[in-house]
């Protein structure tokens, strides 16, 4: 769905991102990018609707619903952040399963979208295991699943792909492009790397430096 | 190094020395004498179960207040924080006094007035704050709402003697009775419990709500589903250290609830009574006794927290 930020002013803290406008047509992967301190994070994060009471103006819409002031679960934007954050408590199925059991998906409906998607990103040896047992780039495949398991209308991935070494990483780039392509959802995708950013999106959006 | 090490003997070595000077007191024979005897098994039992229940509220207490101090940043919550930590640094002769006049020389009406005046003062300060705009108060107006029903509840309950003979009206006698152990042991066990939980908390990355929220939680369904399975560990800890605190606790036991033998007697007062009737050997022996238990507490903490922190 197509997403339209329009003159956004978050504050977190002592820091307040003025302003903001972006536009991303239905399907498509833009990436983020600019110095640390810019406010992608920030941004991202008031998209999911994590900073809510940290907007200031401005409006975030999504297949032109105004998201503003719903609450994160009512949005049905998929996050995979920066650490990961997996449930340690959960299996791997568990984590998949999560969200659907959340909005109370028939059974058989759910566990057909769980194997789906553990067969497309390669973890369906590993349904019954624990995060901790779980290599940089497993968890990334997990966290990526777990997000995508609901169909959301926006996938947001917070430099989801720091930390890894250069093979991981570039096996789960190809991984979240290809599921980007098949899912047919719209991603926002913070990084720091040109690269990533060239190898993952479709457009490269360069926020500037934090104001003085 | 050679320093640290003389204190490191120093000081380990007096508390071993301590150990070792009630082992000496004591005699097998003494030992399977208090263990035998009905006053000392009613006393452990009366323990047992007064310790156990503080634990439990104390936990029950403690998880909402150290999630509110740790996950919300809210004008005077350093303050919070402090009044918190009061019962510990409160001399404990202090908080059994402290409860013994609140039950039986105020009035539930009293407590209802007061309890209203500081939420309105509460509310007026979160209010002043919210006008500076300088952050977020703590919601003023629901603390001007339960300081009203308080108002209220000051003015319903006039003249309905102390607050000790409304709860004994209630069936729950505290002063002088077994219930007010548990009272007499909360304010310091909650505490230690609060810090503790606060610590686990702190350990666990606001994140995990983060993204169950994005998933379809609500702040509450956040906390049960990921935050509080999370916490296991934390909460086994906080509830592990209440129960050693109350395990310990004297002073509040003796004023609020008295040391009556086989009635209000738990192991603290029993090594008191033993001593006033000059049995050394008795009292050193339900001193083992204890020590024993707070090893074996000690140890289910270390456990619990020391491999890997409170996840």
């Amino acid at each position: 769905m197509r997403l339209e930020i329009k003159d956004l002013t978050v504050r977190v803290g002592g820091f307040v991102l003025s302003d903001f406008s972006l536009a991303v047509a239905e399907g498509e992967c833009v990436a983020l990018m600019g110095p640390s301190g810019c406010g992608k994070t920030t941004l991202m994060e008031a998209v999911c609707g994590l900073r809510s009471g940290g907007v200031l103006s401005g409006r975030i819409l999504l297949g032109g619903v105004d998201l503003t002031d719903l609450p994160p679960g009512a949005r049905m934007i998929g996050l995979v952040p920066q650490d990961v954050a997996l449930f340690p408590t959960l299996t791997v199925r568990e984590q998949l399963e999560f969200g659907p059991k959340l909005h109370r998906w028939d059974r058989d409906e759910m566990r057909d979208r769980v194997e789906g998607l553990a067969s497309d990103l390669g973890l369906s040896q590993l349904l019954d295991r624990l995060p901790k047992g779980l290599s940089g780039g497993e968890a990334r495949r997990v966290a990526l699943g777990r997000a995508l398991a609901l169909r959301p209308r926006l996938l947001c991935l917070d430099e989801a792909l720091s930390g890894l070494d250069e093979a991981r990483h570039d096996e789960v780039l190809q991984v979240i492009r290809k599921m980007i392509d098949r899912e047919g959802v719209t991603a926002l995708h913070v990084t720091h790397s040109r690269r990533e950013a060239n190898a993952i999106a479709d457009r490269v959006v360069v926020m500037g430096p934090r104001e003085a | 190094m050679l320093f640290l090490i003389v204190v490191l003997i120093a000081y380990v070595g007096m508390l071993a020395l301590m150990v070792g000077a009630n082992v000496l007191t004591v005699s097998w024979q003494d030992i399977g004498k208090v263990l035998r005897d009905p006053d000392i098994q009613r006393s452990i039992k009366l323990t047992v179960v007064t310790c156990t229940a503080t634990a439990i509220l104390s936990v029950l207490v403690a998880v909402p207040l150290a999630y509110l101090l740790s996950r919300y940043h809210f004008r005077g919550r350093a303050f919070i924080d402090t009044i918190l930590d009061i019962p510990i640094l409160l001399p404990p002769l202090i908080v059994g006094l402290s409860l013994l006049i609140l039950f039986n020389r105020v009035s539930p009406s009293t407590c209802c007035g007061m309890m209203a005046g500081g939420l309105w003062l509460a509310a007026f300060v979160g209010f002043l704050w919210r006008v500076k705009g300088s952050g977020r108060a703590m919601i003023p107006g629901s603390l001007l709402f339960l300081g009203g029903l308080f108002a209220v509840a000051a003015v319903l309950t006039r003249g309905a003697g102390s607050l000790e003979e409304v709860t004994s009206g209630f069936g729950l006698p505290m002063t002088f009775h077994p219930l007010g152990i548990v009272l007499a042991q909360f304010p310091v066990a909650a505490a230690f419990a609060v810090r503790t939980m606060r610590t686990t908390f702190d350990q666990i990355s606001p994140r995990y709500e983060e993204v169950a929220m994005t998933l379809g939680c609500h702040r509450g369904q956040a906390f049960t589903r990921v935050v509080l399975p999370l916490a296991g560990k934390g909460m086994v800890a906080a509830g592990t250290m209440a129960w050693a605190r109350s395990l310990g606790e004297f002073g509040p036991v003796l004023i609020f609830a008295g040391a009556t033998r086989g009635r209000t007697e738990v192991l603290a007062t029993s090594v008191f009574l033993e001593i006033n009737i000059g049995n050394l050997p008795g009292a050193a022996a339900i001193s083992l006794l204890m020590i024993v238990l707070a090893v074996v507490i000690l140890m289910i903490v270390r456990f619990f927290v020391g491999r890997g922190g409170a996840i």
